[in-house]
């Protein structure tokens, strides 16, 4: 690994003038070791709340209400442990390994997006994440498939065309229930009752006290900052809430003429807090449950290892 | 971390269809070159996106050095002759 030497201040400014003229890096380049230190934190942060995120839907997938919604909620979860593994991949190009970084996960040193620390209470919570959670994430993922770090980038652009169908199934499933019996409908608007202000939250703090963004930004790992992509989010789903007949649960929510944005009333800021410092609903259930997965397939892994061995030298003695 | 129980590293590299190069897609962990290819199946190729998938343990993947970059292809700068454009023909005529 390159990046693991110091560099001289010529190094820097070097670096720094490639990558703020849009110039791509890969993993044999020389680069800042500050740099190689976030992006390990930010892909495998990323990678985590991939494989975290596959609990809350995965829980309904035994009682999805047909065949079909069973089906689309099967390859949904499917392609979010397949987004933990393309990413997972692309952190490891910078040197560490993937032991190491599930570790940081089952140990509970690595962060994950807050929002997986939710319940799913009802099966309309399976189409407010889609529409709303995976919605989200295509906001924040779209312009990283341009930053500066080439298997990252194209990591998130394989991403980004699989979220496409998680958001369009969610949104349909939404659909469905909002134009259902009246039962049906109440539970589409209680599911977007609950998860509206954690989608909110999701972009993370405002930009006042994100703490990493400047530094993010000039390096081209982050384009957008937390309130823009924010109010990206806001914007389109205030007109998909419509569509589907639903309400925002924000009695602030206006159009502000000037700006010509959606504007939303105050942010719980407490609450997000006191999610990411493991408070949330589901926290440690997450936490165990991955723990538990982990340490019932040691065996599996195990087992794979002594199997290729023992094949490994079954053909060293046929060639012999 | 490595440890004898460690999968190792295979990179993926995935034709999407007869007539194309394969192109790599990506790297997965795999006890054998078997399972690398089964991996790869249900990692990268969930919508059709290839014919045919090659796996290569990443270990056994020579590769040149970023810093070797001028002594590789420099010497190929300055052979202008090599490329269409460095030859001279009248305008009308065709096909050439
Ligand atoms: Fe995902
Ligand atoms: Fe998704």
């Amino acid at each position: 690994m390159q990046s693991m030497e110091a560099g001289s201040q010529g190094d820097l400014d070097a670096f720094d003038r490639h990558v703020g003229a849009d110039g791509k890096v890969e993993p044999q380049d020389w680069m800042p070791a500050a740099y190689a230190k976030t992006l390990v934190r930010q892909i495998s942060q990323h990678a985590h709340s991939e494989i975290i995120g596959m609990q809350p839907e995965g829980n309904w997938i035994s009682r999805a209400p047909s065949l079909r919604r069973k089906v689309i909620l099967m390859a949904k979860v499917q392609d979010e442990a397949g987004h933990g593994l393309y990413l997972y991949s692309a952190a490891e190009t910078l040197g560490v390994s993937r032991d190491e970084l599930e570790q940081q996960l089952l140990d509970g040193t690595a962060k994950y997006s807050s929002i997986f620390n939710y319940p799913t209470l009802t099966w309309a919570d399976v189409g407010a994440i889609g529409w709303l959670v995976d919605g989200a994430a295509i906001v924040n993922q779209i312009p990283i498939c341009r930053c500066s770090y080439g298997p990252y980038a194209r990591a998130m652009v394989r991403i980004c065309k699989e979220e496409s169908f998680h958001q369009r199934q969610g949104f349909e499933l939404m659909m469905a229930l909002s134009k259902g019996t009246d039962a049906q409908k109440r539970m589409a608007q209680d599911a977007l009752n609950r998860w509206w202000w954690p989608s909110v939250m999701m972009f993370g703090p405002p930009d006042g006290e994100s703490v990493h963004s400047m530094q993010n930004m000039a390096w081209r790992i982050k384009l957008f900052s937390n309130d823009e992509l924010r109010q990206k989010f806001i914007d389109m789903t205030v007109k998909q809430a419509e569509a589907l007949g639903l309400t925002i649960p924000d009695p602030d929510l206006r159009f502000d003429e000037a700006s010509g944005h959606w504007q939303v009333g105050e942010i719980d800021w407490d609450e997000f807090w006191s999610v990411v410092k493991g408070h949330g609903p589901c926290n440690r259930q997450r936490l165990a449950h991955r723990r538990d997965a982990h340490e019932a397939g040691a065996w599996v892994r195990e087992a794979a290892v002594a199997f290729a061995a023992k094949e490994r030298a079954r053909s060293a003695r046929k060639a012999a | 971390m490595a440890t004898d129980q460690t999968w190792p590293l295979f990179e993926v590299f995935i034709r999407s269809k007869k007539g194309l190069s394969h192109v790599h897609a990506g790297s997965l962990h795999a006890a054998d070159a078997k399972m690398a290819l089964e991996n790869a199946r249900d990692v990268y190729t969930r919508r059709g996106e290839g014919s045919s998938i090659w796996v290569v343990p990443s270990a056994e993947i020579t590769a040149s050095a970023p810093a070797d970059k001028g002594e590789l292809y420099d010497p190929a700068d300055n052979k202008v002759y090599r490329h269409p454009t460095f030859y001279k023909v009248p305008d009308d005529v065709e096909f050439i």
